[in-house]
């Protein structure tokens, strides 16, 4: 099954701009809070303003006879959970009888305009009953802890302890054994779109439409129908444009639900606009993670065993918890070649807003922690970095021990690449004072392998429709949030089809109209909604070809079709143009539709232990930086002049648009590592806002070079593989690296910012001084 | 059903939107933004914040950059207003639109409105600016896909841009 990697490079070698682009450059793209809704009830939510409660007394009735309030809703209104995993939905839209975080949804009201919402949520009678609350994984995980949740003793919600190799054998025949700990902030998404979802119900046909955020309208779906008690027949979910996910709508929002309910308690349409500060606490990024690593390696730089303590603060509820706690332990294979891993993993509920999954699922932060150490190994060795990287790496195509398959590795290039565009080896050790520079590498999945949802269907399905038009029309449920999948569809049939990427238009992620797709996350679409695409067109060839040969009276097998031009083998004197071989091809049939499906066949979906689908792929990426640093010994301000990337992304099928995702997923792991922390205050966040919660701006941000390297995936559509998630886990760890080069102090903690750099190096002074002060006195 | 609204005090607002002269009818407290959006039904200016954080709404206020958002609409009487949506003339996109989209300038889009508008006003005050001016006159734009790289190559590139 062997994916055809012959390309016909049009497009591919010189990347086209987004096949949406012109909307969003001209402002008429319009995403949900654009959408017509001047006839639209305005909803509003009441949160809870404790951590951890009991709900005593809730009463609306007076919220409810204020004129202009059409509906106020809450728990009552929904006895249904809900949750991304089917075996963790432990969440209810509004709370029902306790609540779990600071935030938490209670009741929402849907009313003429917002004054009358906000009015009427002033006016709803609440009584909570506090009860403890826990902020840390130690707090909630002590003895003596209320457990969040009835079934989860010491609020654990998952423990993971997988062993592969003999560890203690591989510390034993180590030269040497280091084991630290690493913490890393919890971070959030923070797209720069608000969430905001828009729902109607119709009372008179009974159906529902909802048009929101989402990254995974099927799953929205999905859950609107459990939640709201309806024919799943009656729901069509939308995704208009929107801006930016990186995992933050991966999962069903409550948000969403409960715009659909108060639609349908209002009778009516209802929009939903969340505040920056409501869109910070609906939050689902990456956890607070604490990191205990200890590695062994030899002399020559071979890593010989690891073994790995993860504990994640994964908030109130579920969420993704689960997998991002295997990840974690997974995707310490597929990078190098280490014969012994050891993984003990604890997810931990606390009285916080539920963690979930961001760019990097589960990876980042234990990436940061191994990349971290193993360079300060290479040091106390003396030896290079890129020599310590370059013996430990894997040999495609391989199984790694946790049974994940590397079907293509290009990761060596990759480190060729940024060793000399960085001049690594002419610079390293000459570096000016307060000057550094470090590396890392870093991995990531092109998609899960074994869905969340096991119903045996594909992973992905295209569908295609060519008509009297002559466009072609290409229906796919993925959901395009500004990565350019639409594009990348568009290519992919354009390619196969040799026609105009000009002739066909994408309709994506509508679900009365596109066939089921699971979504935009864990880097999946390309690959597998690629791969589909680029059936789906070698289907709807056949037909076309069969059609030109009728016409042109000869064999199938012998008509060429190259550039809109159907011809008989390469002779020039019989070929037909592309609208009259569609003219053909409808004669007795009308209009062309075909199909086109990918499935990763089991042997790619993972070990047989437990948790062992998670971190299967059948195609991962590879990455290697370099960061350049200046450190201020004054103020412990770090300044990164420079970084270089390069990541291997099996082939670019649009090549303009895989330097923007390596870009940008450099510059977010930036943010991540130098000032980006959430922080909350007897459990409220005192982050929630764009000045408090500080990603970086133009002023902060470095000149990045991004490099491509293609090492042409067997099974990757065109031969390609992820580009958006692969490269950001490398750069903490380099920036960490180039901190340690520039001024031999080693930070252990995420973001590392100014008062953290400041207190190490009075640390070091103050050390420095009593050293030479007890030197004197003996 | 529904309640009678107690309807705040409307002024009219005289201003010239996009090149156009219009008359709407303003409370003193709506904010710029808003009477962009819902009154004059321009979408293209965005929201992303609860007020001045992020740069989304930024509109050109007699060729300012300005944040509409925490701008409010009385104060632009009499004055120029310029939204995305009055770039593109004569069906042909402006050098900073083209620009933005032939060179990866945008990705998810939202940030795009307001950040072309930033960029608009400098090249309008300095035709030719160079790397810092452009990083500092687009601070104020928070963008979260990019990391600024393709951004401040589409802003160099039309400032090259004969037309």
């Amino acid at each position: 099954m062997t994916s055809d990697s012959k390309i016909v490079g049009k497009h591919a070698r010189r990347g086209v701009p987004l096949i949406d682009g012109i909307e969003k450059v001209t402002g008429r793209a319009r995403y949900t809070a654009d959408l017509d809704h001047a006839d639209a009830l305005v909803g509003r939510i009441l949160r809870s303003a404790v951590s951890h409660g009991e709900i005593v007394r809730l009463d609306v009735t007076k919220a409810r006879a204020l004129p202009g309030v059409l509906a106020v809703i809450t728990g009552d209104d929904c006895p249904y959970t809900f949750g991304v995993l089917p075996i963790a939905m432990n969440e209810y839209p509004l709370a029902r009888g306790r609540v779990r975080y600071r935030g938490e949804p209670i009741a929402a009201v849907a009313a003429i305009d917002a004054e009358t919402a906000e009015r009427a949520l002033a006016l709803i009678e609440l009584e909570l009953k506090a009860l403890p609350a826990y902020y840390t994984s130690d707090a909630a995980s002590a003895s003596s802890a209320v457990p969040l949740h009835d079934n989860k003793p010491g609020n654990v919600e998952r423990e993971v302890h997988h062993q592969f190799g003999d560890v203690a054998q591989g510390f034993a025949a180590a030269d040497l054994v280091r084991e630290e700990r690493f913490s890393c902030a919890e971070i959030n998404h923070a797209q720069i779109e608000p969430h905001a979802s828009l729902a109607e119900f119709d009372p008179l046909t009974g159906r529902l439409l909802v048009q929101t955020v989402s990254q995974v309208g099927y799953y929205l779906h999905l859950m609107l129908a459990r939640c709201l008690n309806m024919d799943s027949s009656r729901i069509r979910v939308i995704k208009p444009f929107i801006g930016g996910g990186f995992g933050a709508r991966v999962e069903v929002l409550n948000f969403e639900i409960i715009t659909a309910l108060l639609a349908r308690a209002s009778v009516g349409k209802v929009m939903m606009q969340l505040t920056r500060e409501e869109t910070f606490i609906t939050h689902r990024a990456r956890p607070h993670t604490d990191v205990r690593l200890k590695l062994g390696m030899k002399k020559d730089g071979r890593i010989v065993a690891c073994e790995c303590n993860v504990v994640q603060r994964g908030g109130a509820y579920a969420g993704y918890g689960i997998v991002t706690i295997l990840y974690a332990g997974a995707l310490l294979h597929g990078l190098y070649d280490i014969p012994a891993v050891k993984y003990d993993g604890y997810r931990i509920y606390t009285n916080l807003p539920p963690c979930g999954a961001m760019r990097g699922h589960g990876s980042v932060n234990v990436r940061h922690a191994f990349e971290c150490l193993v360079d300060r190994m290479a040091r106390e060795l003396g030896l290079d970095p890129f020599v310590v990287r370059r013996a430990n790496l894997l040999q495609a195509p391989t199984r790694t021990m946790n049974d994940l398959v590397v079907n293509s590795c290009g990761l060596a290039e990759c480190l060729d690449k940024v060793e000399r565009a960085s001049r690594w080896q002419e610079r390293i050790g000459r570096m000016p004072p307060g000057k550094g520079l470090g590396m890392a590498c870093s991995h990531y999945v092109s998609g899960a392998a074994k869905p969340i949802h096991f119903t045996g269907e594909p992973h992905a399905v295209v569908n295609l429709k060519l008509d009297f038009d002559g466009g072609v029309t290409a229906l796919t449920g993925a959901a395009d949030i500004g990565q350019g999948s639409s594009t990348m569809v568009a290519i992919a049939v354009a390619e196969t089809l040799d026609i105009s990427l000009d002739r066909v238009r994408v309709i994506a992620a509508d679900t009365a109209v596109t066939p089921k797709d699971n979504g935009a996350y864990s880097s999946r679409i390309t690959f597998m909604v690629g791969n589909a695409a680029i059936d789906a067109a070698k289907r709807m060839k056949a037909v076309l070809i069969a059609a030109a040969a009728r016409k042109l009276e000869a064999r199938p097998e012998d008509i060429e079709c190259v550039g809109e031009v159907f011809r008989v083998g390469s002779g020039d004197q019989s070929s037909l143009p592309f609208a009259d071989v569609v003219a053909a091809a409808l004669v007795d049939e009308g209009a062309i539709t075909v199909k086109g499906s990918f499935t990763c066949p089991p042997e790619f979906q993972g070990g047989k232990h437990r948790g062992g689908a998670v971190g299967s792929t059948m195609g991962f990426s590879y990455a290697a930086q370099v960061v350049e640093v200046s450190v201020d010994d004054a103020t412990g301000l770090i300044t990164v002049d420079k970084v270089w990337v390069a990541l291997d992304c099996g082939r670019a099928i649009n090549p303009l648009a895989v330097e923007g995702q390596i870009q940008g997923s450099v510059w977010m792991g930036m943010g991540q590592a130098m000032c980006e922390e959430t922080r909350y205050l007897d459990g409220l966040p005192a982050h929630a806002s764009f000045l408090e919660y500080r990603v970086p701006t133009t002023m902060d941000s470095p000149p990045i070079e991004t490099q491509i390297v293609e090492s042409i995936d067997p099974y990757g559509p065109f031969g390609a593989k992820e580009a958006s998630e692969g490269a950001l886990a490398g750069f903490p760890p380099a920036l960490v690296n180039a901190i340690g080069n520039a001024i031999g102090i080693n930070i252990d903690e995420l973001p590392v910012t100014p008062d953290r750099v400041m207190d190490a190096l009075i640390q070091r002074r103050r050390q420095a001084k009593l050293a030479s002060s007890m030197k004197a006195a003996s | 059903m529904h309640a009678p609204r107690q309807q705040p005090q409307k002024r009219l607002l005289r201003l010239n939107l996009n090149g156009r002269w219009r008359e709407d009818a303003v409370s003193e407290s709506d904010l710029l933004v808003d009477y962009l959006r819902q009154v004059a039904h321009l979408t293209g200016t965005k929201t992303g914040c609860d007020g001045g954080e992020c740069g989304a709404c930024t509109v050109l206020i007699d060729g300012k950059a300005v944040p509409s958002c925490i701008t409010l609409a009385v104060r632009c009487e009499g004055r120029d207003v310029e939204t995305i949506e009055g770039l593109a003339t004569r069906s042909r996109l402006s050098r900073l639109q083209r620009a933005f989209h032939e060179k990866l300038g945008t990705q998810c889009g939202f940030c795009t409105p307001g950040m072309i508008m930033a960029a608009e006003a400098l090249l309008r005050r300095n035709p030719k600016p160079t790397d810092s001016e452009i990083r500092t006159a687009l601070s104020g734009n928070l963008c979260r896909c990019t990391g600024y790289v393709k951004i401040i190559e589409s802003v160099k590139a039309a400032a090259d841009s004969t037309s």
